[in-house]
């Protein structure tokens, strides 16, 4: 069923709030990772309000859908998405990164929080969430693992015995979501070590996968009701998105992949992404 | 401290009344365990990388197909598979070599399942030397000190099939991660029907006061050997079994230092941040006496039988007297 209108523009609404928190909680912090999860804001946001069957009351139940967040250092963005179903309290955001805070600088594991599974190690999420949607077949349950990866996490040799493995077994209900922002640390993916047609590549494996725009909310809501409704074969949406998406001096560039914006920096992402600066 | 370390009972231990006794490969116990385990307890998922007949997880499969996986030769994988499976409630026995268990896999064994602190058991066979002619690619030498370095992880290395299968439910009755090193080479049952395996638990096989032999694995059966040599040239030794590595026998290590006033450690692995070094650390720190490590020393194995390596590389009884003998005359010095 298509996303009314209402829905898009709620999720369009939720995006933006979760790419202001991404910008004042690693400024806060005074470093961690802005620019990966402001281009994931968009299809994490879809994913989040509208298909992942986790709230505070189910978060501990069995049955409940699964997330894993295989490229970890994205976590600010996942750590607010959390934050917009009552799973983290708002004020804890800002302590991100600090000693103490349940929001480690790469997600650890605390379902009281609805975080399922620590991970910041690349390559390690997809097998992790292939074990779970296993399970979850294993025990009958309804549930569905969902796992986010990227272009350049696709370097790591574990994706792809995972991506063997998950094909292998028929796991229909998983689905990874690859954020393709052509950006890793060292720079542009395609001269660093090109990862070519993940598309392709994941068909190949046998997935059923498909290429979309990460920030077209629509075209996401549509990718993961098709990934629902593959039921014999593990689903891959690629997204391409723009690294930084939301804040012009950080958009497609590996610059502010793992850098904190300053005060000033601050103010004007705020502004740029419509937040009432205070 | 306990002040009194007792010493295991007729019952607790193996008869001797029939000779030679029986030899099995711990791996082959293990196989027989997990089915008894499965059978039992309906949560026990068990995961194999291509290796289910050397490991001896065919026997569980051929029970319990459907808790069976196969995840291929792909390691790193299945120990990311294994941790999965544990967040939806299962005890998931992961199985391959030691080698590739504790060396390909180790990352995803820190990053998935030590860090988040998932109920996996990492039961690998063909540690060690007596891997014996597949030679030094496959004789893991390093997996005690890899798995023993990582915070929550137990770690265990049963000598013979009686103590095998007691790991085996102790890895299931304790919570979080467990490592559990198996042998591919028959070895000499020791222990009785009665023994039974406590987390953090060792025990003494044989009392003595010159000096004690601290053993794990393959190797509690060579220092039984080399305290009868012993016997023999007028020294009394005491033996003692730390299959539990992880959390380790405080207690009967302090109390053995104390009785005995020297410790030689025997094991089928590296000496530098194994076995020997586990036991070193609570002398130094409680009550340091002097100490010799029997084991690989900075090298690698090589082709050959199982037991012509142990001799060649000083492992056997005669060696281990030998060496407990040269570490007597420091403790009189």
């Amino acid at each position: 069923m298509a996303l009314t209108r209402e829905e898009a523009t709620q999720i369009r609404k939720v995006a933006l709030e979760v790419r202001q928190d991404i910008v004042r909680m690693v400024h806060a912090a005074g470093c961690g990772h802005p620019g990966g999860p402001l281009g994931m804001a968009d299809f994490m946001s879809t994913l989040f309000l509208q298909h992942l069957n986790l709230s505070r009351d189910n978060r501990l139940s069995e049955d409940r859908d699964r997330f894993v967040l295989g490229n970890g250092h994205t976590c600010a963005g996942y750590y607010a998405l959390l934050a917009q179903k009552g799973l983290i309290q708002r004020e804890e955001l800002l302590r991100f990164r600090k000693l103490g805070s349940q929001l480690q600088g790469h997600p650890h594991r605390n379902l009281e929080l609805g975080i399922d599974f620590s991970t910041g190690s690349l390559g390690t999420g997809l097998s992790v969430a292939a074990g779970m949607a296993l399970g979850a077949r294993l025990n009958s349950w309804d549930s569905r693992v969902y796992c986010t990866s990227s272009d350049g996490e696709s370097q790591e040799g574990q994706i792809w015995e995972a991506a063997t493995s998950a094909a292998h077994w028929g796991l229909g209900n998983l689905t990874v979501l690859v954020d393709f922002n052509n950006i890793q640390i060292d720079g542009p993916m395609r001269e660093i070590m090109d990862v070519r047609d993940l598309e392709a590549k994941y068909n190949a494996f046998g997935w059923h996968a498909v290429t979309v725009d990460g920030h077209d909310v629509i075209a996401v809501d549509q990718a993961l009701c098709a990934a629902k409704e593959t039921t014999d074969q593990p689903s891959a949406i690629i997204a391409i998105t723009t690294i930084g998406k939301g804040v012009s001096y950080m958009e497609d560039t590996s610059a502010w992949h793992g850098v904190a914006p300053n005060d000033e920096q601050l103010a004007q992402a705020l502004e740029e992404l419509g937040a009432a600066v205070s | 401290m306990n002040s009194r370390a007792p010493v295991l009972t007729m019952h607790q231990l193996a008869p001797l009344s029939n000779g030679a006794n029986q030899n099995i490969a711990t791996r082959a116990a293990y196989g027989q365990a997990l089915l008894e385990l499965g059978n039992q307890h309906q949560d026990v998922v068990v995961l194999d990388a291509d290796l289910s007949g050397s490991t001896k997880t065919a026997v569980f499969r051929k029970a319990h197909p459907d808790r069976f996986f196969n995840c291929g030769v792909a390691e790193s994988n299945m120990m990311g598979t294994a941790a999965g499976l544990a967040c939806t409630g299962r005890k998931v026995f992961a199985s391959s070599f030691a080698m590739f268990a504790t060396g390909k896999a180790w990352e995803p064994v820190r990053q998935s399942i030590c860090i988040p602190q998932m109920d996996v058991k990492i039961c690998a066979s063909h540690a060690g030397l007596t891997v014996g002619e597949d030679g030094k690619s496959h004789q893991m030498l390093e997996d005690i000190t890899l798995m023993r370095v990582l915070p929550h992880m137990k770690v265990i290395v049963p000598a013979d099939s009686v103590e095998t299968a007691e790991a085996v439910r102790l890895a299931y009755e304790t919570p979080g991660p467990v490592y559990v090193r198996l042998s591919r080479a028959s070895t000499p049952v020791i222990f009785g029907d009665e023994y039974k395996l406590e987390l953090g638990r060792g025990a003494i096989l044989r009392d003595g006061s010159d000096l004690c032999i601290a053993a794990c694995g393959v190797e509690l059966a060579e220092a039984l050997i080399a305290a009868d040599i012993l016997a023999n040239r007028n020294i009394e030794a005491r033996v003692i079994n730390l299959a539990c590595i992880d959390p380790i026998d405080v207690d009967l290590i302090v109390n053995s230092a104390e009785h005995c006033g020297a410790i030689l450690t025997a094991e089928e692995h590296q000496i530098r941040g194994g076995f020997g070094d586990a036991v070193a650390q609570v002398v130094v720190r409680h009550h340091p006496v002097p100490m010799d490590l029997v084991g690989m020393d900075d090298s690698f194995g090589q082709s050959g039988p199982a037991s012509d390596l142990i001799r060649h590389y000083g492992l056997d009884g005669p060696s281990l007297a030998d060496r407990a003998e040269t570490l007597m005359q420091r403790k009189e010095s």
